[in-house]
């Protein structure tokens, strides 16, 4: 099919695919032995690349002093409710751009790309004294709303992508059936549609999870904060308590790594069909 | 898409129903009174997606964009007039202006080849089956999961000039004698977050080049093969030309999306050690945190014109791609 490999061939292949592999797990490794060393076996020499003592105690200590349950439920919601809003609210635009001709479609998909090269540091005074205007400031309500926009132009391209994929005999079929256009929608496509569905949600869940300058702009009570703002604020003052640090970094992680380990084949098909297809 | 345009507006012009002119299902006359209806479905989908993008996305950005031409600062609110184009000359003006330039054409180049080299090789590498592809597949893809700051910060504790884990292990090489500090130093910190971005890009490299590759038939590889094409020459000749279009959209996408990016410099240098690691949108975020509306968003016009630029390439290339495939 693509030739013969030689035997030299092969040993460079898995050298090199062993080799990257190595180098990207080992950021990750790191970061969760540091978590799991005593505070003070951080900073002893040398360095212990399998600790002898396990620890909780940063775990304990990010619970104990910094409040970090209350982060984690914020992102929890914020994202979750942020995502699948923006989803559902992608999945009506991305059919209409998928399945109608019109005059102003490819001036809709300009204006979606146009969001994603305007930095939001752009945004982010005019959006304060917006959010200000309609009492959002400082409000989970408004940051979700404020991240359904954010999401809502990549996630319609995505599942634009998916749609096109999918016979519109099936969809016509239906609505030849006395359904509507809506009904047709949900009844006919949502099953078939389930994969990228499930990709666009995981995808603006992330998003949404990791985002970090609009939420520092927008909210500022330690109860309302989510967890990257309350990760930038242990970097804020200079001297970085690395124990808090690494087990804040984990738990932060660890939720999105899931979902993509999950999902990582639906995902890899919504980015890819889009772009590739012909 | 010269060729998709040109049919589309015919369409638009016969009033034609939803998708069925594109499909050719034999509909005749009656599409031409369902236009309106057509018109208040589309409308319909679209509201609610049009509204959100436009009051929380668009109407900040046009807000934000007017103050590049006005005095806005937080420090004193009480004069916001207008003042030309005193910002971009304060911009130009500005003595770290010409390291925050260098350091952002650094940053792009210096991240976009490796990430597409590197990339490359896996997709090529990826292509055939072999036991636990799958399974590597999903590793690899781990580093898309975590956001850019969190990324810096990782690689700020791994580089810590003290108790930095990549000090330890080069030294256990015995390719250094002592340990580097390397965030501390411009040079060696520009290597570092760049180093850190290749570990965050190359993936989506290699999961866009992969999917293209395999979008190649056999038979090409197979007439290649018959003509005696050794392996270099297949990956030139064949491989590369055929994927052209992908590998070029992927390149632009990256640029703009590499060059809007401050997160991962933010979580990592903060723009330092003496502000010599920022790029402009790291720069940005600094003039932002003083307050300097005005300037910031001046610096905000100057990306976006900057990356209209490359969108015109980009456009450019899906519109040849349309056409290939036509």
């Amino acid at each position: 099919m693509i030739g013969k490999e030689s035997a030299a061939g092969r040993a460079v292949k898995f050298t090199f695919l062993g080799g990257w592999l190595l180098f990207t797990v080992f950021p990750l490794y790191w970061i969760a032995v540091t978590s799991l060393k005593a505070p003070g076996d951080i900073f002893r020499f040398p360095l212990a690349y399998w600790p002898e003592q396990w620890s909780l105690e940063n775990y304990s200590g990010l619970f104990g002093k910094a409040d970090f349950g209350t982060y984690l439920v914020n992102s929890l919601v914020v994202a979750t409710v942020a995502g699948a809003t923006a989803t559902a609210i992608s999945m009506l635009s991305a059919y209409v751009l998928a399945r109608f001709e019109f005059r102003s479609k490819s001036a809709l998909l300009m204006a979606a790309l146009v969001t994603q090269m305007i930095p939001s540091f752009i945004a982010l005074g005019p959006l304060y004294l917006l959010m200000t205007d309609l009492r959002l400031v400082d409000n989970r309500f408004g940051l979700i709303l404020v991240y359904v926009a954010v999401c809502i132009p990549f996630s319609t391209v995505m599942l634009r992508g998916f749609f096109e994929n999918i016979p519109d005999a099936l969809e016509e079929a239906a609505m030849i059936d006395g359904l509507s256009r809506f009904s047709a929608l949900f009844r006919v496509l949502l099953p078939v549609m389930r994969p990228g569905i499930i990709a666009a949600f995981i995808f603006n869940f992330v998003n949404c999870w990791n985002e970090l300058f609009l939420s520092v702009t927008l909210m500022n009570s330690d109860s309302n904060k989510t967890v990257p703002t309350a990760l930038n604020g242990f970097i804020s003052s200079f001297n970085i308590d690395w124990g808090s640090m690494s087990a804040a970094a984990v738990l932060t992680i660890l939720p999105t790594m899931l979902l993509f380990a999950f999902a990582s084949r639906h995902i890899v098909q919504g980015l890819t069909s889009g772009a590739v297809k012909g | 898409m010269s060729v998709a345009s040109t049919s589309k507006t015919k369409t638009a012009a016969q009033g034609e129903g939803g998708t069925s002119g594109r499909r050719g299902l034999p509909r005749g006359g009656r599409r031409r009174e369902f236009t309106t209806r057509r018109g208040l479905q589309i409308a319909a989908f679209m509201a609610p997606a049009a509204l959100f993008v436009a009051v929380f996305t668009y109407y900040p950005m046009v807000a934000g964009g007017q103050m590049a031409f006005r005095n806005w600062k937080l420090t004193d609110l009480t004069d916001t007039s207008w003042v030309g184009l005193k910002n971009f000359r304060d911009v130009f003006a500005d003595p770290a202006w010409g390291t925050v330039l260098t350091n952002s054409a650094i940053w792009v180049v210096g991240s976009i080849v490796p990430q597409l080299v590197i990339g490359f090789a896996l997709a090529l590498w990826l292509r055939r089956r072999f036991r636990f592809r799958g399974l590597y597949q999903a590793l690899i893809f781990f580093p898309w999961a975590i956001s850019g700051f969190l990324i810096g910060i990782l690689f700020r504790w791994m580089f810590n000039s003290e108790f930095g884990v990549v000090n330890d292990l080069l030294q256990k090489a015995g390719l250094i004698d002592e340990p580097i500090a390397w965030l501390a130093d411009p040079k060696t910190a520009m290597v570092a977050v760049l180093i850190a971005n290749i570990w965050y890009g190359v993936t989506f490299f290699a999961i866009m080049i992969l999917a293209a590759l395999q979008s190649i038939p056999d038979e090409l590889y197979e007439a290649a093969a018959l003509d005696g094409a050794g392996k270099a020459r297949t990956l030139f000749q064949v491989t590369i030309p055929y994927i052209r279009t992908t590998l070029a959209l992927t390149v632009l996408l990256r640029v703009i999306w590499i060059f809007n990016f401050p997160d991962l410099i933010f979580g990592m240098t903060g723009g330092g050690p003496n502000n010599e690691t920022h790029i402009v949108t790291t720069w940005m975020i600094k003039i932002t945190q003083q307050g300097d509306y005005g300037r910031a968003s001046a610096l905000g016009l100057l990306v976006v014109a900057a990356l209209l630029v490359f969108a015109v390439f980009f456009l450019l290339a899906t519109r040849e791609r349309k056409r290939v495939t036509q």
